[in-house]
């Protein structure tokens, strides 16, 4: 674990004096607003109930459950495969990556390894999922904070990525392509050279989003210094992905454990900031569509010839036993937790999802900070409303 | 308009009636045409994306439709409103507007009313419009829209302070108040000995159009200075619970003070009606007048709006920092400076 | 075992044994029972009773500073089986077999779940409490780690185990007047009661097999 610096520690006591100040000194009669469940800020049906003094918020408590669909009661009555439809729809985003790590935990439970292509293929559709959702929060930072047009260039650039997704899955939001053993088919002819085009035009993208929104002073004056997460708070709240990587801790799962992707093979770089602000978030998210891009390029070029499916039985029955894998999701960190007792459907599985880590922060990091910082926090958390509730 | 409608002999309802119609024209022309011009096509070429294309050749008719929509919604009133209130926000709102044209001047003798405080009277009943969205945000009964309110007011009056100061250093340079008459100076006048493009105080002033121009994108509550609408957070601030009709004056409103911002700026700054190299005294001015007038407007309204599709926005406190701590102290910098070259020169 | 890296899986883990001894003597008969698949995972049992005490043990002495996730199972399988799935006028409820416990084995129906890391070493480690069938308790983790009020308040109203000392303890997902935990497995998926689930008796080809008897692939019929 990193240590805290000490001017973060600053920031942190100073946050802290801030928020006794408030709850002393104004003794205005206060007001409670509901940000929320239909709101243009919350990116789905998520309700924070603030409670205000003038424009600075005293508490704050979010409010889910809007779209939980009850996935985890639903796994015990669906059979592996089926299951996969499922959580596609978790993090809908970057629905492939959801299937990547339910599908490693059953093969390990399984103790199947799918074939060294099938891992590239998984690889590199894992990363533009991966793309392919933090793009739209590269643009939707902008709109979070009143700046209209970057969206519109992650819209489109996006969908250059959707396109290549579903000319190998067929799917444009939701592949359901990964399968226990591997794939489900090879991918398509000149797919590879398509894909090079568009990572060139990703790069561009993360080119100008660093140009026109991280650079801008006005964006910087509201996010800079605003919603620090220290390191050991973060962790204690169980964050992961970017927002982690961005207040100093150097942990990313694709380099520093075995998660049954080709990752470690490849060279890239996980890229961390000190501040822990909602612009060290974005900066890191931005470093890290371009560390995709980099992954992807690689993967194209490395990609074995072979099969794409692993010899596995027509019936999948998952031996007993227990297996948690986790993989690092676009939104963080995404876990499963499968209990088997060998049969069809699996006994119990936990979903661990990384939003509802990420937003369980909200209560402690909304403290204090003014109406307008509520709406940038938030946003630069970034989480996905199937991801919280599931 | 004076000589021509005194040429004519007309009665007073008769001019009173065509001042209403043009003054009419004055507000909607120029709001129509900075919608489809900047909202509806500039904005979506900047966000690489076409706009309307289907109601007439490019979405031109597209404008009639939005209002034709607008028309047809249902009026409705939250129920805890304060339903006179609220009914007569929009109104005020667009009074204060309404008065602004007033003293803008088309040509030598093309105007509404010709008095000697015009851009005194003309900043005055910029600030009418503070009541009308104070009123909105309070008789909607909503949470947003009170907040939203409550931070336009404050936004709109630490602006004021900046917009009329930097007004100062054109009055000073132009010695008077007159809104002709600061036409006809920046006609007749020279910079430094040379009168070939008269002087467009934007060359002398132009730190005083550049502090009027963000003062004016605050007063028109644009980004980077939206936060009392601020979408993503207030909904759109005091005008949440508005529908139909009355969110319809709002809209008007906002992008017709928009035009006569842009007039006004176009006016102190940059001449106004007129075009270098012909006499200013030639009634010619009165039919070119309000057309050089008019290009004069996009130009200035499209640095309006071009800041207003990229920037995010300023927190309210960050803009108020910014106006109590930049503009003002440089408005002022900027009066003495201008003072001190009158006297010399 | 790991699929990947299942060539340099040591037979001993070093490490997650380490992990283990330091558990056992921070909690003494706290620790029930563990488990090192090596070179994969861990997990550990500990009484009820040092629930708090193991979260305290595996933040301050062996720097598992990360709160990853909090559940539960329940082991009592479901009345009901995959029956509720395909019956329309109510599952009849049939005898639900005796309890079978995973790894590192079990006592009662309800065991707590949690998950916690080392972001330095990257070692995680699974942490799990028995709990009784009829009134499950246990201290919360809150002291220990704060990130989890949230799954706390998940596992409450979920399983219905309380949770000592939860500041909040109330419905997160569930509007405020639900009755009944849904995870619990007595408890029924409701919705299957009007219109059962098409897909009950789909098994999905494999590519490369020829198709017989079960002409649907399981694909295409998403919610």
């Amino acid at each position: 674990m990193t240590a805290t610096t000490d001017a973060r520690k600053l920031a942190y006591i100073a946050g802290q004096a801030a928020d006794a100040r408030v709850n002393v000194e104004l003794e205005t009669e206060g007001m409670t607003l509901n940000i929320g469940p239909q709101h243009p800020a919350t990116h789905g049906t998520l309700r924070i109930i603030v409670r205000l003094d003038g424009e600075r918020v005293i508490a704050a408590e979010p409010v889910m459950g809007y779209m939980h669909r009850g996935y985890e009661k639903l796994t015990e009555v669906r059979t592996y495969p089926q299951i996969t439809t499922l959580v596609n729809r978790i993090d809908w985003l970057g629905s492939f990556a959801n299937e990547v790590p339910f599908i490693l935990a059953a093969e390990r439970l399984m103790e199947v390894e799918a074939p060294p292509r099938a891992q590239w293929i998984r690889t590199a559709l894992f990363e533009l999922s991966r793309i392919a959702n933090v793009v739209l929060f590269l643009g939707d930072m902008g709109v979070q904070l009143g700046a209209i047009t970057p969206v519109f260039f992650a819209f489109r650039d996006r969908e250059f990525v959707l396109n290549q997704i579903e000319a190998v899955t067929g799917g444009r939001f939701h592949p359901n392509f990964d399968r226990i053993g591997g794939l489900k088919d090879d991918l398509p002819k000149g797919w590879i050279d398509e894909t090079r085009g568009v990572l060139d035009r990703i790069r561009t993208f993360c080119d100008e989003m660093e140009d026109l929104v991280a650079g801008n002073e006005i964006f910087q004056a509201r996010t800079r210094g605003i919603g620090v997460i220290p390191a050991d708070v973060g962790l204690s709240y169980g964050l992961s992905g970017a927002n982690i990587r961005a207040s100093g801790v150097d942990w990313d799962l694709r380099r520093d454990s075995e998660m049954g992707l080709v990752h470690r093979e490849l060279d890239w770089k996980v890229w961390t900031h000190p501040d822990g602000d909602s612009f060290a978030r974005y900066w890191v998210r931005l470093q890290e569509v371009r560390e995709a891009c980099t992954i992807v390029g690689q993967c194209l070029d490395g990609i074995p010839s072979g099969p794409v499916m692993a010899k596995v039985p027509r019936i999948i029955k998952v031996p007993a036993g227990e297996a948690y894998v986790e993989t690092e999701n676009p939104l963080g960190i995404m876990g499963y937790y499968i209990v088997s007792k060998g049969e069809l459907v699996p006994y119990r599985v936990k979903i661990r999802s990384a939003s509802f880590n990420n937003v369980s922060i909200t209560p402690w990091l909304l403290k204090g900070v003014y109406v307008p910082d509520v709406i940038s926090i938030l946003a630069s958390l970034y989480f996905i409303l199937g991801d919280i509730d599931r | 308009m004076n000589t021509l409608i005194l040429a004519a002999e007309l009665a007073y309802w008769q001019q009173t009636s065509i001042r209403a119609v043009v003054g009419l024209a004055a507000v909607l022309l120029p709001a129509g045409t900075l919608v489809y011009l900047f909202l509806f096509k500039m904005m979506s070429f900047m966000q690489s994306r076409l706009g309307p294309m289907e109601a007439g050749p490019y979405g031109s008719m597209q404008l009639l439709a939005e209002v034709g929509k607008f028309l047809q919604k249902e009026d409705i009133i939250p129920a805890k409103a304060d339903r006179v209130v609220f009914k007569a926000a929009p109104y005020v709102v667009l009074v204060s507007t309404f008065l602004l044209v007033l003293v803008i001047p088309g040509g030598p003798d093309l105007m509404f009313i010709d008095v000697d405080t015009g851009i005194f009277l003309a900043l005055a009943v910029s600030s009418i419009s503070v009541i009308g969205i104070l009123m909105a945000g309070w008789a909607s009964a909503s949470k947003y829209s009170l907040l939203g309110a409550l931070r336009a007011t404050g936004q709109l009056i630490a602006y004021e302070l900046p917009l009329v100061l930097a007004v100062m250093g054109v009055v000073i340079q132009a010695g008077t108040l007159n809104m002709q008459g600061i036409v006809m100076a920046q006609a007749q006048g020279e910079i430094f000995g040379f009168g070939g493009i008269g002087s467009p105080f934007i060359i002398t002033q132009f730190l005083g159009f550049a502090i009027f121009l963000v003062a004016v994108q605050a007063e028109l509550i644009q980004p980077p200075f939206d936060m009392p609408v601020a979408e993503s957070e207030l909904v759109t601030g005091y005008l949440t619970e508005y529908s139909g009709m009355r969110f319809l004056m709002f809209f008007i409103g906002e992008f017709a003070t928009a035009g006569i911002f842009s007039a006004l700026a176009a006016t102190l700054f940059l001449g106004g009606w007129y075009v270098p190299g012909l006499d200013p005294t030639d009634t010619l001015f009165n039919v070119i007048g309000p057309m050089v007038l008019m290009g004069k407007v996009i130009l200035v309204a499209f640095l309006i709006f071009w800041f207003r599709f990229t920037f995010p926005r300023f927190r309210e406190d960050q803009l108020q920092t910014l106006a109590w701590k930049v503009l003002i102290p440089l408005s002022l910098i900027n009066i003495v400076a201008t003072g001190v070259l009158k006297v010399v020169f | 075992m790991d699929p990947v890296d299942d060539v340099e899986a040591p037979a001993v883990d070093a490490a997650r044994d380490d992990l283990v001894a330091t558990l056992a003597e921070a909690l003494g008969d706290g620790l029930v029972a563990s488990e090192v698949q090596p070179g994969v995972d861990v997990w550990v049992r500990v009484a009820a009773d040092s629930w708090l005490a193991a979260g305290v043990a595996l933040r301050d002495r062996c720097g598992m500073s990360y709160f990853n996730f909090l559940s539960a199972i329940d082991w009592q399988p479901s009345p009901f089986g995959r029956d509720m799935d395909a019956q329309v006028d109510g599952p009849e409820a049939n005898d639900p077999g005796p309890m079978e416990w995973g790894t590192t084995g079990g006592e009662t129906r309800f065991q707590l779940l949690a998950r916690v890391h080392n972001p330095a070493t990257g070692l995680g480690v699974t942490v799990k409490a028995d709990l009784p069938g009829d009134r499950p308790e246990v201290d919360s983790w809150i002291p220990a780690y704060a990130g989890a009020d949230w799954h706390e308040r998940e596992a409450w109203e979920m399983f219905g185990i309380d949770f000592r000392g939860h500041p909040n303890q109330v419905h997160l997902y569930l509007p405020g007047a639900f009755e009944g935990n849904p995870l619990r497995k007595d408890y029924p998926l409701l919705a299957r009661r009007i219109k059962p689930w098409p897909g009950i008796v789909d098994v999905e080809l494999m590519p490369g097999d020829g198709d017989d008897e079960s002409g649907d692939d399981g694909e295409g019929d998403d919610a």
